[in-house]
């Protein structure tokens, strides 16, 4: 069982936001990166499943320098090898299409069962560079995995529906999944781990080595605006007897406010 | 084996004092690898998540538990990063293990059960042990499976080590020797299997012994009642007609204080890494509060005072790793010319930096305790209840000056070793002294100034160098040979070289910050540097009066005043304006952030 996963570095959680200067995104000097939480929980799915089946897992992981970091904690935690999408010219890939088609390319001529994408990344929240991937290479696909279990002609899938909810599904091989967040213990690198992965393949990828120019990664979508929550003060008195208020009260609290 | 640093010119233990060290070439927490990168990250994570979700139980003196953590650390390959390959650790370089020292430092008597074990309880076996010895204990220890421990101090004898009264004599058959003594305050005492015990054969020769807990006449006395860390084991060790297998002697009979005092070079290192790190956390803890706690209707964080608290603990933080960083850089380099895996000259390598190695461990110790104060100060009376995590710190703090060496004797280290480096010619500081003092008599003292954002401070530490090698060219002319007996003028020459060592550490770090990022991406770090050298200066200035009051008189006190007056020249800067700016991003970050 092989299995591919795609990897994405964020902003760490705790980081101190600002709005960049174009008012497009945020800045990124002093910033610290790690990996998309649902990503980690895709690779630490993928290494339970190798350890139960056997087979490779590779990770694939688009972006500047800084994102070897990423890249070894993967293999450092026992991935097998690596391929790093790392030209200038991926940049252009800042939408789910652009990112998803580079990311497939470079996935083209793999060897694999599955492959494992995050949920969603904690930065753009696409949710859709996944299902891109497995449209271009025409793979199979399932959303927001919960447990995986590969079977005889294809893979058993729990996935996670609304109000919980949850749906068994069985899908052919090869297939894409994306990975819920928490649906496994995260192991620690151990150090063993971290001077292995010196030794591991760590393949560097071009755009022209996929054949893919600037004006093919250009992104469809634009983000045109970037700003922080403005806050607002709202009063609201709720009459009547106190009995019925606190009722009121907690209705509110939970469904409006949703902090209960 | 990870490497730290490329190949690099090799500087020598204390020669900051007499020359000045290029940026470039200081080692910096910018510099580490990403393989140190990701064992500091697990060792943070083994924290966050098997660590302090448990704090009440260990505080709770739950030992089993703390063995437990100490074997789940172990699996992770947290304790062996300083056994090698050979005997079932990992072989890994110093810096390794001060990173993950510094990440497993969250809780501080767990912290002190894991140094002990990993540092005075192991290493004396990796750096002495026969190959015997070593594959019969390493590969244990690794895993925690044995838990180790270091007994050296003795209720009569602790400063004073090798005045201990345990004795040792072999038997007739010459098969055991049989130890009598106390052993004092002993971490670990209460659960580990294994201790490095010093004893005296015949009551004259200075051994170190490995004594297993199970060995026939070894007892360990009930938990003593301290005053902070909890939740780490600190037991007397009896050794009633204890039996121990000669085989069991540690290093060569007579040569027990190598032992001690070579192990203890990196203990300070350890221990000031985690104090350090503890000014991080403290600055945090005290900020967050800040930011919340609201006086006359505005978070007191608001307030010039507390912004001055919480700056200065961010400053002492930053400039102490600083210190820190260059000093692992520097043995570690020296370490590339040699072969790590002969004992011998590894720890001689790391020897030649004992006075690092003793500043780090003061500086640090004494920053940890301005931290924890002030925390208390920041909560008000909130600090002094229970019910908050600084009157815990306050008192966990405290221990940190006086074990792996007092302050005092520490201070009595650094200006002791510069002369003795001094006599031995390793360094020339008499040298330096006697150019001094020819360049005295000249009518007029060169003034050049430098360039670059730190050119004035530059200049100033070049002349607090020369205030430090006059006060210990004086003292070394005035007492020769009795010069241990003047304490008092020995540790102001101390902290005099102790500041000039942190200003110009921290002057490096943020010279090759500002190469990298630019100048506008670092001005807290600026900042910081220099509020630190201004007050430093300062302090340079009080400690040289006090000590040159002392050794002369009339005119001479007279000329030696007016020559000081100039050298300690320096305009002063808006600290008051910088502190609120460095407080101000604090607040903003809500935590240690330079």
């Amino acid at each position: 069982m092989n299995i591919v996963v795609c990897l994405k570095q964020v902003p760490k959680k705790d980081s101190i936001l600002r709005i960049a200067a174009d008012g497009k995104w945020i800045d990124d000097r002093d910033l610290s990166y790690e990996m998309s939480e649902a990503d980690a929980y895709a690779l630490e799915e993928a290494l339970r499943q190798k350890e139960k089946h056997g087979g490779e897992v590779i990770v694939i992981c688009m972006g500047p320098e800084r994102v070897r970091q990423s890249i070894k904690e993967a293999l450092a935690k026992g991935a097998d090898r690596a391929i790093h999408l790392y030209d200038e010219a991926f940049d252009h890939a800042s939408d789910a299409a652009g990112i998803g088609r580079a990311l497939a390319a470079a996935l083209k001529d793999e060897k694999f069962d599955l492959v494992f994408t995050g949920l969603q990344s904690d930065d753009y929240g696409f949710a859709q560079v996944g299902l891109v991937i497995a449209e271009r290479l025409g793979l199979s696909s399932a959303t927001i995995a919960m447990e995986v279990q590969p079977e005889e002609g294809g893979v058993r899938v729990k996935r996670e529906l609304e109000s919980g909810w949850f749906q068994w599904v069985k899908i052919p091989l090869p297939a894409l999944l994306t990975i819920q967040s928490g649906i496994n213990q995260l192991r620690y690198a151990t150090l063993k781990g971290i001077m292995a992965a010196k030794k591991k393949e760590l393949r560097e990828v071009k755009a022209a080595d996929l054949g893919l120019t600037a004006d093919d990664l250009k992104p469809a979508q634009v983000i045109e605006r970037a700003y922080l929550p403005l806050k607002s003060k709202q009063t609201e008195m709720i009459e009547g007897k106190p009995a019925e208020a606190a009722a009121k009260l907690v209705e509110k609290l939970r469904f409006d406010a949703r902090v209960l | 084996m990870t490497r730290t640093v490329e190949t690099k010119e090799v500087l020598k233990g204390g020669s900051f004092l007499l020359e000045d060290h290029d940026a470039q070439e200081v080692f910096t927490p910018e510099d580490i690898s990403d393989e140190h990168r990701m064992i500091a990250q697990t060792a943070r994570e083994f924290t966050e998540k098997e660590i302090l979700p448990r704090d009440e139980e260990i505080e709770a003196k739950n030992f089993d538990l703390s063995v437990e953590l100490l074997r789940k650390a172990g699996e992770l390959g947290l304790l062996s990063i300083d056994i090698p390959e050979k005997y079932g650790g990992m072989g890994l370089d110093l810096l390794s293990s001060l990173v993950a020292s510094e990440q497993l430092s969250g809780q501080a008597s767990f912290s002190g059960t894991l140094g002990a074990h990993t540092t005075i309880g192991t290493l004396p076996i990796v750096y002495f042990g026969t190959e015997e010895q070593k594959k019969k204990y390493l590969p244990r220890l690794a895993t925690a499976e044995l838990v180790g421990a270091y007994a050296l101090t003795e209720s009569g004898s602790g400063s004073d080590a090798l005045g201990a009264k345990t004795k040792a004599v072999l038997t007739d058959d010459g098969k055991y020797y049989i130890l009598n003594g106390q052993k004092m305050w002993i971490t670990n005492g209460g659960f580990a299997d294994l201790f490095t015990v010093f004893a005296k054969v015949d009551g004259e020769k200075f051994t170190a012994f490995i004594v297993e807990r199970d060995f026939p006449g070894v007892s360990v006395a009930p938990e003593e009642h301290k005053m902070g860390l909890q939740g780490s084991s600190t037991c007397a060790v009896n050794l009633e007609d204890a039996r121990v297998p000669v085989e069991n002697v540690l290093g060569e009979i007579g040569k027990g204080h190598k032992i001690a005092f070579n192990i203890l070079n990196i203990g300070r290192l350890k221990l000031g890494v985690s104090s350090n790190i503890g000014c991080k956390r403290l600055t945090s803890i005290a900020t967050e509060y800040a930011k919340e706690r609201h006086q006359f209707g505005v978070p007191i964080a608001s307030f010039g005072l507390i912004k001055h608290k919480l700056a200065e603990m961010a400053i002492l933080a930053y400039v102490g790793e600083c210190m820190i960083y260059r000093t692992v850089g520097m043995i570690e380099t020296t370490l590339d010319t040699v072969d790590r895996d002969i004992p011998e000259q590894a720890l001689k390598a790391i020897e030649d930096y004992a006075i690092e190695c003793s500043i780090i461990k003061v500086v640090a110790s004494e920053s940890l305790a301005y931290c924890a104060d002030e925390a208390v100060q920041v909560f008000g009376g909130n600090g002094y209840s229970k019910d908050y995590p600084v009157e815990r710190a306050y008192r966990d703090a405290r221990i940190s000056r006086i074990y792996e060496g007092t302050n005092e004797i520490n201070r009595l280290i650094i200006s002791g070793q510069m002369l003795r480096k001094a006599t031995k010619g390793d360094l020339p500081v008499f040298q330096a002294a006697k150019k001094l003092m020819d360049e005295l008599l000249s009518p007029s003292l060169s003034d050049d100034a430098g360039e670059g954002v730190f050119a004035a401070e530059r200049a100033a530490i070049g002349n607090a160098k020369k205030a430090g090698v006059a006060v210990l060219g004086m003292a070394a002319q005035k007492y020769r040979e009795k010069v241990q007996e003047q304490q008092e003028v020995l540790a102001a020459a101390s902290d005099i070289i102790m500041e000039i060592f942190g200003m110009e550490s921290a002057i490096l770090r943020t010279e090759k910050l500002i190469s990298t990022r630019g100048e506008a991406d670092c001005s807290m770090q600026i900042e910081a540097t220099r509020v630190f050298t201004n007050d430093a200066l300062q302090r340079v200035e009080q400690h040289a009066r006090r000590a040159i009051a002392t050794m002369t008189e009339g005119d001479e006190l007279r000329t030696m005043m007016s020559v000081l007056k100039r050298y300690m020249r320096f305009m002063p800067v808006d600290t008051i304006s910088a502190r609120r700016r460095i407080a101000d991003s604090l607040i903003e970050a809500g935590r240690y952030n330079l």
